[in-house]
């Protein structure tokens, strides 16, 4: 069946006929798109202001005019007619081409920059980067640099194609809403307030505004130079340290124990947002087998503990080298947050030792690794030297293999290839927080409406992170999984209103019945019993 | 340990040596002839449209079955052999057991119309019939689909993902209306044809044309219009697939006839899923009960009895559900077409006209008998619980905010329902 719907006739019935009004879509937008790329190549615009509101126009209208035409035209409801026949959404040549575009953006944004056309030792802007020069200069003030135009394009990419998905889902008010908020956050808390607080804090230097960007997803929240930005940024740098920090420690733990970690991953996060809007047409790509699971586990909690290393280290250094800037010493803070983990891990142990299934018990070693070696780091090491490599290495390895690499290289670049939460799921260390959080303190689930699965499977494929959510549906159990990011896609594709996100109290959040509902209660309570 | 042999791999009989696995070390063998791997037969239409892959409508990995230490044999089963305990398969080897139980399911229903088994012409049951549909899609200008049952909607759906015009002859007044009431059906009507599906009510199939080269051309109905189309859909229901016990001496009827053990009239041979049919029917269901969920139960009941703790099949309360298109439904308890003697029946319409329930409650008690809902998802433990207590209708629409299973955010109706109930059924008519 792999090799299914290929059609050979001259009545065509597949999906891909395109309908005149998709046909002026894609025009529109491309021809927008195709105003970047001559600007990419340096072709000097008489008037960049008038031609990059053109462009960004016509990719919003087209999509706008595309989506229409694709989601209006049918009754509301679910719209997953031929994703495993189109090249586009099945790993076919348009998914490669636009998987190695990206990457290839990509490794530019992050390391070549100057081929974007970012001036170097003070030259003047070229290419694609100068061609945003008017609209940074309007909003913050400076001239662009390639992090101008990838935020810039990243907001038009959440935006358009969030409208694309409000389409599409519009019976759904869930996925409305949702959806809405992580266009707003995009716009506002990633984009247009830091551009603006910039202008109004000029001079200053640079340090993170984005408010819901926080430590560990925003990886150099703790590094020096921008502990240093932040505490020499005024009143607003030490705003953002202190809400930095609530964010972390009280905030964070606030939402997550009562909406479970989908507070953020999918309704503000910016990578989550990229993923739910841009990445959709990927989700069922994501791979569901026991085996990817594995991987997904260890791949998870090493990067924790990676983070976790690093910013220690990074803080350690920092304290040892600036003593008058920060009001502990490095051995209380090793030791703070050693006993802080301790405490944690032996009430975990404690209390939740029950619950630990096999996710819990990796981010309980993951926690001890990171102890052991925090004690390690304040034996063996010089202020520079942590465990014999130099933290600022450490830190430049982090940046590199986690910042750079994976969240943007691998974790976008290849949606079309692995599916649209390649980062979320392996890699990111926010998410392993929040998803420890999810499974053994939280009110949040996905309840089994009893008896009704049919197994079908249309849960699990559709699940952006790889969870084999039919497994759990069919035995009648609810759904309590670390890495949910509470999407709704599962609870919104299943034919038989089987599943439900919700948030209620903790007692019987995990069942496991042997026998479904709908068999006689006898018969239940036997098995019951039995176990 | 006991040498188990279990003809068929769908849900009953994965389900039967799932749970004899976990209560015992009896020797497992499944034979089955359709394919290696159980799949999830109701999720054959969305790997025709595309939204899924057919690897994943298989519930478990492939090497599940080994790790399990349970048996699969791809190989159908030709001849039963009671006295001698054995079985004859397609390729003559003969596989011996101590217990046998026999989960063979259903096939499509085909009633002797002339040219039903020309080329292009299939039910909806098997893989093979997904191939099928796959082989003439391409070429096919027009689908005729006979039969307007839940499987006939399914494959009306499919087709018209591929944007192949269907025609869908229904003999009744109205969809499905042996089991749906006359208020949803026309509702499930008007969005058939919102999908751009002929449909053609009180309307049969007389018989199939041919090509010069055996494939259907057209179809001719009971009304003696000639449709041109190059697929035929049969899906006039179902029937148990048990023909190759004909001869074997196990006591038939429609199925395969069982008690409430679930065994037959010889011992150690047992039949479960689509394919059993009890003597009577057990409360008000039917003696063959064709669905999901009771070949599940059925076998989580016999893997009971086959590892040392003898368990009648004991069907709680009734439920079910399907999709319609983009109408989802689902029914608790009962509900009946044409209102029993005893039952009252409270309709609610929303004005979109693609949501609906329906409560059915007796006349005098007012004790709730069931609800049919459309568009709005309801709790199974909800329902199971009011069903079981014997709790009043009053009951139930007072705590429908509690029964209400959508998702978060959707619209509630619950006072719209409630103040409609109240005007039709509390005050004046109840004094
Ligand atoms: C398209 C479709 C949609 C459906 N949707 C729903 C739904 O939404 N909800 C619901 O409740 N029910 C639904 N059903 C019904 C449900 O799928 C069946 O009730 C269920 O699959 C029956 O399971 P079973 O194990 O009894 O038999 P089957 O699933 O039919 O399995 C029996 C197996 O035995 C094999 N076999 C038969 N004879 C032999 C032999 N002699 N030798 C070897 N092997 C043999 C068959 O090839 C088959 O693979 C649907 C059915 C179809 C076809
Ligand atoms: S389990 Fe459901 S809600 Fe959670 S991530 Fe998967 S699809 Fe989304
Ligand atoms: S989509 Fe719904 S019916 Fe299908 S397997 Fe998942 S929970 Fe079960």
């Amino acid at each position: 069946m792999s090799k299914s719907a290929q059609n050979i006739s001259i009545a065509s019935h597949q999906n891909n006929g395109l309908n005149t009004l998709q046909k002026l879509g894609l025009a529109i937008g491309f021809i927008g798109l195709f105003i970047l790329i001559v600007a990419f190549y340096n072709v000097s615009f008489p008037n960049k202001n008038l031609w990059l509101s053109i462009s960004i126009t016509s990719i919003l209208a087209g999509i706008v005019v595309y989506a229409r035409s694709t989601y209006l035209s049918r009754p509301e409801g679910i719209s997953n007619n031929g994703l495993f026949h189109k090249s586009l959404t099945n790993k076919g040549v348009l998914a490669w081409i636009i998987g190695v575009l990206l990457t290839s953006f990509y490794v530019a944004l992050y390391w070549f920059p100057k081929y974007l056309g970012l001036g170097e030792n003070g030259n003047a802007n070229s290419g694609i980067v100068g061609f945003f020069d008017p609209l940074s200069l309007v909003l913050n003030g400076k001239i662009a640099s390639q992090w101008f135009v990838y935020g810039t394009l990243y907001t038009v990419a959440i935006l358009g194609l969030g409208y694309k998905f409000i389409l599409k889902y519009r019976h759904n008010k869930y996925q409305l809403v949702r959806t809405i908020s992580v266009m707003f956050f995009q716009l506002g808390f990633a984009f247009l307030i830091p551009e603006i607080l910039e202008k109004l804090n000029p001079g200053k230097e640079y340090f993170a505004k984005d408010l819901k960007n926080m430590w560990p997803l925003n990886y150099y929240f703790f590094n020096d130079w921008h502990l240093k930005g932040l505490l020499n940024g005024g009143n607003l740098g030490m705003f953002m340290l202190v809400f930095g920090i609530a964010m972390i420690f009280i905030i964070s733990p606030i939402l997550t124990y009562f909406y479970g970690k989908r507070w953020y991953c999918s309704w503000v996060c910016g990578c989550g947002g990229l993923a739910e809007t841009a990445g959709d047409s990927f989700r069922h790509l994501s791979n569901s087998t026991q085996k990817v699971w594995k991987i997904e586990r260890w791949m998870i909690h090493s990067v924790l503990v990676f983070s976790f290393v690093m910013t220690i280290a990074v803080i350690f250094t920092f304290l040892s080298n600036n003593p008058e800037m920060s009001f502990i010493t490095k051995d209380q803070f090793i030791y703070g947050i050693v006993a802080f983990l301790v405490v944690f891990t032996g009430a975990l142990y404690l209390f939740k030792r029950n619950d630990l299934d096999t996710d819990a018990q990796f981010t309980m070693i993951t926690l001890v690794a990171i102890i052991i070696i925090s004690i390690m780091i304040n034996f063996f090491s010089g202020s520079q030297n942590i465990l014999f490599i130099d933290s600022n290495s450490l830190r430049e390895w982090y940046g590199f293999a986690i910042g750079s690499a994976f969240s943007g290289v691998i974790g976008v670049g290849f949606y079309p290839l692995l599916g649209n939460r390649v980062w979320c799921r392996f890699g990111c260390p926010m998410a392993a927080i929040l998803g420890l959080q999810q499974r053994l303190f939280s009110r949040f689930r996905i309840t089994t409406n009893g008896g009704q699965c049919i197994s079908c499977g249309n849960c699990t494929t559709h699940c952006e992170m790889g969870i084999d959510v039919r497994s759990y549906a069919q035995k009648g159990e609810n759904i309590v999984r670390s890495s949910c990011v509470g999407c709704g896609i599962c609870s919104a594709v299943c034919p038989r209103g089987v599943l439900k996100l919700e948030n209620d109290a903790e007692e019987g959040r995990i069942n496991a019945n042997e026998i479904l509902l709908g068999n006689d209660v006898n018969l239940m309570d036997l098995i019951n019993n039995q176990k | 340990m006991e040498n188990i042999v279990i003809i068929g791999n769908g849900i009953s009989g994965v389900t039967l040596a799932r749970h004899i696995r976990k209560q015992s070390n009896h020797k497992i063998t499944i034979i089955s002839s359709e394919t290696e791997f159980f799949f999830s037969r109701t999720a054959l239409m969305y790997v025709f449209m595309g939204h899924m892959k057919f690897e994943h409508t298989q519930p478990y990995e492939n090497d599940f079955w080994k790790k399990n230490n349970i048996n699969l044999i791809n190989a159908s089963v030709e001849h039963v052999n009671t006295k001698e305990k054995a079985l004859i398969l397609n390729d003559d080897t003969v596989i011996v057991y101590d217990k046998l139980v026999i989960a063979t399911g259903s096939k499509p229903n085909k009633f002797g119309w002339q040219g039903q088994d020309l080329k292009g012409v299939t039910g909806l049951y098997h893989k093979q019939d997904l191939e099928t549909l796959e082989a003439f899609s391409p070429t096919c200008k027009r689908a005729v689909i006979v039969g307007g049952g839940l499987i006939g909607i399914e494959l009306a759906e499919m087709l018209r993902s591929r944007n192949i015009p269907v025609t869908f002859l229904v003999r009744e007044k109205s969809f499905w209306d042996a089991v749906l009431p006359f208020g949803e059906s026309q509702m499930i009507n008007r969005h058939i044809l919102e999908h751009h599906i002929d449909l053609r009510l009180e309307t049969g199939l007389l018989k199939i044309l041919s090509d010069e080269n055996g494939n259907a051309r057209a179809v001719v109905t009971d009304k003696n219009e000639t449709i041109e189309c190059q697929i035929v859909g049969l899906t006039a229901g179902v029937s148990p697939n048990i023909d190759f016990l004909k001869n074997s001496g196990i006591e038939l009827g429609r199925g395969v006839k069982v008690n409430r053990f679930l065994e037959t009239n010889i011992k150690n041979i047992y039949a479960i899923g689509d394919c059993a049919e009890q003597y009577e029917g057990i409360g008000l269901r039917r003696p063959i009960e064709a669905v999901w969920y009771t070949g599940r139960m059925m076998a989580e009941a016999l893997a009971q009895t086959l590892t040392g703790n003898p368990t009648q099949y004991n069907p709680g309360h009734w439920f079910n559900s399907a999709k319609f298109l983009d109408i989802e439904y689902q029914t608790y308890g009962w509900v009946w077409a044409h209102k029993k003697d005893y039952e009252e029946q409270f309709y609610w319409e929303h004005s979109s006209g693609k949501k609906a329930i329906r409560i059915s409650f007796h006349k005098e008690t007012r004790v709730f008998l069931g609800i049919n809902t459309f568009g709005i998802r309801m709790r199974h433990e909800f329902f199971d619980k009011v069903l079981t207590e014997n709790q009043s209708v009053d009951y139930v629409i007072h705590h429908l905010a509690e029964a209400n299973f959508d998702p978060e955010f959707f619209t509630s109706h619950k006072k719209e329902i409630q103040e409609q109930f109240v005007k039709q059924f509390v005050g004046l008519k109840t004094v």
